[in-house]
């Protein structure tokens, strides 16, 4: 047999592993879906499906940026504290001038993520700041001028322009505003990550930091880029949270840097860096939205909710680690010693 | 007369405090392959990398094509056509195939910064069919095997248009079949023009695949030679050279019973078949090259991993460590090769390191007693010989040889039976090698089963009552120290398939 023939058959092998990751996560989620239909006849419906959409857009945003960190290796526990800000700074600015326009309000909010993204990427790349330990500083700081900014008030509904208040709510062609920005986020994406030099060399610095500083890659400009973008998307899903519960609060988001870290582990996207894909990012995201709308439907109380989420994250993970494990043996196996 | 394409002349590197290269000189020819030879620490990696530019040479010069060139970095290397596959894969295991080929020169639209995925994987396919991979460019790397990972390292190097590759150990990792395939490539290559410089450890590799060798010992050139106008034997005399001196104060101690019995351990991917014993007072050198498996070995017996198959008997009952606790429970410890990462808390004092595989003699109902922590820790101390002000010093504050000191110190809190020292004068002045021999010398004295794994040819004819000799995973050869040569050993731990058989023998025939 010669080596071309055998090739195919030998590369199929080597990316099974791969694949079946994500086959194994949709037939996950298309198992639940079956169990929840039947417990609740309401939960395939267009209705519910759009409502589900619509409450999974901003934590697909912010995953889709979260990944990237992952991926170089670090992690970012500001973003919660960056939505709280990013919000109440484009609520009061739009208090205070009520005609804004909200397209400036959604700019003003990404501004205030790249300020803040670009102090965690320069205290990671520059000084060499663990990055757990940078956006746990940021974290706090941010949340602390949330509260000095807005002085511990509210920003409520009434207080709102009608513009403001239906980006998130209002539709284009008939698609909820939110999962249109979620798609063209997850599209622009999927093409930054898989088809661009600096996109692939991101998955480089996390895979082996060492090899990437030898063979000349930016990895300093690089781990700051990500930490920047996660900021930006950060800050526009403060404006969009905002926008969706009209109001803006001290303690809005607080914790949810960690659903998202959830989404992108239940996505396989690996904490010690190297790989993650957006479509799994996507399916990590729906499966953890399903979950989010599907148990109140089903009527499981919300302790359960939250005990039956960990067991579905721990699931995932150790699927992660028995398929990289799996591939492991069958490459030793391959040495005849 | 073959045209020289690279030459080195009277290079000189020196360290602080060593001398890494003296004066030596090296000439490849234009599409030969040249193998350059020598025992670990002969120099071979430093003159790799002084013409990878890695290093600059204190003096001499580098001539290439007959022009003299100044090398400054790797980037200048690979501009000049010169390109080096490490021992150690420097790879992106997450990435794929032809995205390792081509890092940093990716080949993308210059107007929308696209990756020419198509344009890479045919480059990357032609590559590699040029190599006969067995494998697509779009193979994941972390999922290859070890030779696999080679081959893309190759078709790294001739992506960058190479005319000289170097090869540093590549067959270390291979098993033979493995092997087998790279040297069809590097005749492939050699054929195509290109120059190969193969360093290795293997005679084999070298009659195999080498028109010319050079051998290096202890930082200087010694000769070259055309592969077939050198024996077997002519070429171990110029690696080893020099005769043992008595450094080593090996001392007679009475033989017991048998301590640990270690029977057809084997892992797979990593050894098969390991079979040896230790007695009271003895002490068991176990050699080979480096990768051969010995540490692997250890590390199974002592609970760090764990064997597939095969048992371990201590003091004639079966141990099963699933963890090292369990083996230190049982009188077994191991001071691992690398101290710093796998035997040593840094930030801690002397006396805390020192009790902390035995914390539960040293205290009651979960509480410390630090008073009798300190008083073993000092008695340990001062039967060592730790060189420290107090036990209260930090651990980071010791030379090497001191530090390998406390290793041993924490061994010797427990009730051991059987001690495992793998490599234990790696890193160590000579002052200290000989107070490390001393304590061993001690241990066997008092009874302990000794282990020691060790690269280093005299310290193993000199410490040791028997060797064992590993070769790709297996025991190649048990010999009696009395009886064994550095020649004997060498060739066992490179050995062809004649001398594996007379290897055998010569470990049946011990009672």
């Amino acid at each position: 047999m010669s080596a071309e023939a055998k090739a195919p058959a030998r590369a199929r092998a080597n990316r099974s592993g791969e694949g079946f990751r994500e086959l194994g996560l949709l037939v996950f989620i298309a198992i639940l879906c079956i169990a929840f239909q039947l417990r609740n006849h309401s939960f395939l419906t267009l209705a519910n499906i759009k409502d589900l959409l619509d409450n999974t857009a901003i934590l697909g945003i912010l995953a889709v940026g979260m990944m990237l960190v992952l991926i170089t290796g670090g992690i970012d526990l500001s973003i919660g504290a960056t939505i709280a800000l990013a919000g109440m700074t484009s609520a009061l600015t739009g208090m205070a001038i009520p005609r804004i326009n909200p397209l400036l309000s959604i700019l003003e909010g990404m501004a205030v993520g790249l300020v803040i993204g670009s102090v965690i990427g320069i205290l990671v790349a520059r000084f060499k700041v663990l990055p757990i330990i940078a956006s746990l500083g940021l974290m706090n700081i941010v949340r602390g001028v949330t509260y000095i900014e807005s002085k511990g008030a509210w920003v409520s509904a009434y207080q709102m322009s009608d513009d403001f208040k239906s980006l998130s709510t209002g539709t284009t062609l008939g698609v909820n505003n939110l999962v249109l920005i979620a798609l063209v986020i997850f599209a622009l994406f999927w093409y930054f990550v898989n088809h661009t030099k600096t996109g692939r060399r991101i998955y480089a610095i996390g895979s082996n930091p060492d090899a990437a500083d030898v063979s000349g890659i930016p990895r300093r400009k690089l781990l700051w880029l990500v930490y920047a973008t996660m900021g930006v998307l950060a800050g526009l899903a403060g404006v969009l949270w905002v926008s969706k519960f009209a109001s803006a609060q001290g303690d809005t988001a607080l914790g949810y840097e960690l659903n998202v870290i959830a989404a992108c582990v239940l996505g396989g996207v690996s904490i010690s860096g190297g790989s993650g894909k957006v479509s799994g990012l996507v399916l990590g995201t729906i499966l953890l939205g399903m979950l989010n709308n599907a148990l109140p439907l089903i009527d499981v109380s919300p302790f359960w909710q939250q005990f039956i989420q960990g067991i579905v994250i721990l699931a995932a993970v150790l699927t992660n680690v028995a398929v990289k494990r799996n591939n492991q043996r069958l490459a030793l196996r391959k040495r005849a010693i | 007369m073959p045209e020289t394409i690279l030459a080195l002349e009277h290079i000189t590197k020196t360290f602080p405090g060593v001398r890494a290269l003296d004066d030596v000189g090296f000439e490849l020819r234009k599409g030969e392959i040249h193998a350059l030879m020598g025992e670990n620490g002969a120099g071979k990696s430093t003159l790799i990398k002084v013409i990878t530019g890695v290093y600059q040479p204190d003096s001499g010069r580098i001539l290439l094509d007959g022009r003299s060139v100044s090398i400054r970095g790797p980037l200048d290397s690979q501009r000049l056509g010169i390109a080096a596959i490490y021992q150690h894969v420097t790879c992106y295991p997450d990435l794929s195939v032809a995205e390792n080929i081509f890092i940093g020169h990716e080949k993308v639209d210059p107007l929308t910064r696209r990756i020419h995925w198509k344009e890479l994987h045919a480059q990357a396919a032609e590559l590699l069919g040029s190599l006969d991979a067995d494998f697509d460019s779009k193979a994941i790397m972390g999922n290859l095997s070890v030779a696999q990972q080679q081959i893309v390292e190759i078709a790294k190097a001739l992506s960058t248009r190479a005319r000289i590759i170097i090869m540093d150990e590549p067959t270390a990792p291979l098993t033979k079949r493995e092997s087998e395939d790279l040297y069809r490539i590097a005749e492939g290559l050699r054929d195509k023009g290109v120059s190969i410089v193969f360093i290795s450890h293997r005679l084999e590799d070298m009659y195999r695949l080498a028109s010319r060798v050079t051998v290096f010992r202890d930082s200087r050139y010694v000769g070259t030679w055309p592969v077939d106008a050198i024996s077997r034997d002519q070429l171990i005399v110029a690696m080893v050279g020099r005769s043992i001196t008595q450094l080593f104060p090996k001392r007679k101690v009475a033989i017991g019973e048998e301590v640990l019995k270690v029977e057809g351990l084997s892992r797979t991917g990593y050894f098969k078949d390991v079979s040896f014993s230790v007695r009271k007072g003895e002490i068991l050198a176990i050699t080979g090259l480096v990768g051969a498996g010995r540490t692997e070995v250890c590390e199974a017996i002592y609970g760090i991993t764990r064997a597939d198959s095969g048992r371990v008997l201590l003091a004639g009952e079966e141990l099963r460590a699933a963890h090292p606790s369990e083996a230190l429970e049982r009188g077994l410890g191991y001071l691992p090769e690398d101290r710093l990462k796998q035997g040593l808390v840094l930030e801690w004092a002397i006396a805390a390191n020192v009790t902390l595989p035995s914390l539960e003699r040293f205290s009651r109902f979960g509480w410390m007693n630090r008073r009798r922590e300190e008083l073993k820790a000092k008695e340990l101390a001062e039967r060592l010989e730790v060189k420290a002000n107090s036990v209260h010093d930090l651990v980071a504050t010791l030379s090497g040889g001191n530090q390998q000191k406390v290793i041993v110190a924490k061994l010797l809190t427990g009730n051991m039976k059987v001690i495992i020292l793998d490599e234990p004068t790696k890193g160590v002045d000579v002052g200290a090698k000989a107070a490390i021999f001393e304590i061993m010398n001690e241990l066997a004295q008092a009874g302990y089963g000794i282990v020691m794994v060790s690269s280093e040819m005299p310290e193993v004819l000199g410490m040791s009552d028997r060797i064992v000799v590993m070769r790709e995973g297996r025991v190649s050869a048990t010999l009696d120290t009395a009886d064994a040569t550095q020649e004997k050993i060498l060739s066992a731990a490179m050995a062809t398939a004649t001398t594996v058989a007379t290897a055998a023998t010569a470990a049946k025939e011990r009672p």
